[in-house]
């Protein structure tokens, strides 16, 4: 097992992790501030992928793929908070979960009316589908660090919103005491409005990155959902913070226990024994991360509220 | 008195006309339809185990297809070691079921809210990449069964008599359900699932209360899965995808959270809208959502209790 592997496999995780925190961001404030857990927020992050897609198929310009399919879907997001998570915002948890399990089967069936049930491919820009030589004997494929930049830059611009602006202040005195904020006056409606549209922009930002290297298709925002869960139960429902460390626990876990899971058991067991548990133990690695937290810390890492 | 009434003969007469549907059926050439409604006994077994600990123990557990598919699974890896005779599998199928609940209950019951949730579905994510990776019995495609179990006296490979012991076993659960609703038990269950730190100061054991609960309903479920994989011959892991679990909450609350025939109810409807919305469209899901949707918003206690009482 040499260093550039364990390298290249680093950088996957954290690509992966940053990807995954986009999506938990915007999931962990939602569920922060408007105590609602809308699991159709996968579904935002297929229609930021979806409309990705389609411009880059119609303009062939990677940064208007980027921009439509956050607007696209921050105008989707709009829309389904005002017709329905509004209404969801006092009902208990298990209507929450029904009602957006419901967006989700209406938004994939959606999606195979317009653009077919077959997976769609979206090109990767021009400039960036070659590798970029890192030391002398690492190649890394350029998008991939371009998405690792990208993460970085929306994680740091979202601490500095949280921690440093006046809207900041409003979404964080919100998650902490929702009455009492609103007791100060702040304007509930529009700060609910305004934290979903942010989780779908987010949400669709990590589409439209994630579209040229996975088949973009129905049912994708339930696979990534899942692990988005597991990333926010882990890091504390409802804490940005959580959300980062989870999501880079989650990204690494995961990455790691693919890559060297099977190879490290060959050191104790059997080929035979370690090719079938292997692969089994990676992938349910993160579940086991997540129940063994929650064992120790039934409320995640950095719970949000006391 | 006239609603007391109603809520005895009426299941009653569902029960009349599902024994005499067999008999009824080719008669109105809906021979088809015996096996079908075989199914929806099956998934009301399923659903109604969940409402068991969803609507009287309030425990919202998303992961409820795991102890389905365990239970279906036991069937098809015992069959595939020759093992088919139903007096031991399907007990067995239950055992299994019910000891994976008793591991993930121990675990999740001390958790609350939202993170019981995850938990429950976090655990059913475990099983179902374990049963993915049995790639001797089959993988991610799942494994065939070469014949149904075996009975002394019966013949399951007949339509009608699988039938028949189906809504036997069906009702008999439904029955024990319901008396174990209204035992002291099941008193203790709900007045939990209204408060639960009241239910502890009474000196009630809540923790091995909902337990035991979520054993049972496990349990259960695994049975439901022990004739599913009978009925279709085959199982695969998609049995207990996170869908499926949500699948099994969304039949529940269809039919009428916390009422008695929520399950049945929900399990029929949902099966049959999807029967019937798959003949004329490839989008079923869509009509499905905005009924849910409709249901969420404007029907809470579902459709059951537009028609029977509560049965607290």
């Amino acid at each position: 097992m040499s260093g550039t592997l364990i390298a290249e496999q680093l950088l996957n995780g954290l690509q992966f992790g940053l990807m995954l925190f986009l999506i938990a961001a915007g999931l962990t404030l939602v569920f922060g501030i408007l105590d609602i857990l809308n699991v159709a927020h996968g579904s935002l992050y297929m229609a930021g992928a979806y409309v990705a897609a389609q411009t880059m198929q119609v303009t062939g310009s990677f940064v208007a793929a980027v921009l439509v399919a956050a607007v696209v879907t921050g105008l989707v997001g709009l829309v389904l908070e005002l017709v329905l998570v509004r209404k969801l915002v006092v009902r208990d948890h298990l209507a929450q979960v029904l009602g957006t399990f419901a967006v989700i089967l209406i938004a994939n069936d959606v999606v195979k009316m317009i653009w077919g049930p077959a997976p769609m491919m979206m090109n990767m820009p021009a400039g960036l589908s070659g590798p970029v030589q890192l030391s002398p004997d690492f190649l890394y494929p350029a998008y991939r660090l371009l998405i690792i930049a990208v993460g970085l830059a929306v994680a740091l611009g979202l601490y500095l919103f949280v921690t440093r602006t006046r809207a900041g202040v409003l979404v964080r005195a919100g998650a902490s005491n929702r009455q009492m904020a609103t007791l100060m006056g702040v304007r509930v409606p529009l700060l609910f409005l305004g934290v979903f549209v942010l989780g779908a922009v987010l949400a669709a930002l990590a589409g439209a990155l994630l579209g040229p290297i996975t088949a973009i298709q129905a049912g994708m925002g339930e696979q990534i959902l899942i692990l988005v869960l597991v990333c926010i139960v882990i890091g504390g429902i409802g804490s940005m913070r959580g959300a980062f460390v989870g999501a880079l626990l989650v990204g690494f876990v995961d990455t790691a226990g693919r890559a060297f899971l099977p190879t490290l058991l060959k050191l104790f067991f059997s080929p035979a024994v370690a090719s079938s548990v292997g692969p089994t133990l990676a992938a349910i690695a993160i579940y086991i991360l997540m129940a063994v937290v929650l064992v120790f810390r039934p409320a995640g890492l950095f719970p949000a509220r006391g | 008195m006239t609603k007391h009434l109603s809520s005895t003969w009426l299941p009653l007469g569902c029960l009349l006309l599902l024994a005499l549907f067999p008999l009824i059926a080719p008669v109105l050439d809906l021979g088809f339809y015996v096996s079908f409604v075989r199914r929806v006994l099956i998934y009301a077994l399923a659903a109604s185990s969940l409402n068991f600990i969803l609507g009287y123990g309030g425990m919202v557990a998303l992961g409820h297809a795991a102890f389905f598919g365990a239970g279906a699974y036991v069937v098809a890896i015992l069959s595939a070691q020759g093992y088919s005779q139903a007096i031991v599998v399907w007990p067995l199928a239950m055992l299994v079921a019910g000891a994976l609940a008793l591991l993930i209950g121990a675990i999740s019951l001390r958790t609350r809210g939202v993170y019981f949730i995850m938990i429950t579905l976090a655990f059913a994510q475990m099983v179902f990449y374990l049963f993915i990776s049995l790639r001797q019995y089959g993988g991610e495609d799942g494994i065939n069964l070469s014949a149904p179990s075996t009975l002394p006296g019966l013949s399951l490979a007949s339509d009608t008599q699988f039938y028949y012991l189906v809504l036997v076993i069906v009702a008999l659960c439904l029955w024990l359900m319901h008396c174990m609703v209204n035992a002291r038990f099941g008193r203790a269950l709900q007045g939990i699932r209204e408060n639960e730190t009241r239910m502890q100061a009474l000196g009630y054991p809540v923790l091995r209360i909902k337990l035991v609960a979520f054993v049972f309903a496990g349990a259960l479920a695994g049975l439901a899965g022990a004739l599913l994989a009978n009925h279709n011959l085959f199982v695969s892991p998609s049995l207990m995808h996170w869908t499926a679990s949500a699948n099994l909450i969304i039949m529940v609350i269809v039919g009428g959270i916390g009422l008695r025939f929520g399950g049945v109810v929900g399990a029929a409807v949902m099966l049959l809208l999807e029967e019937f919305l798959r003949l004329y469209t490839d989008y079923w899901h869509l009509p499905l959502g905005v009924l849910l949707l409709v249901i969420v918003l404007f029907a809470p206690r579902g459709l059951a209790g537009m028609f029977f009482r509560r049965s607290v």
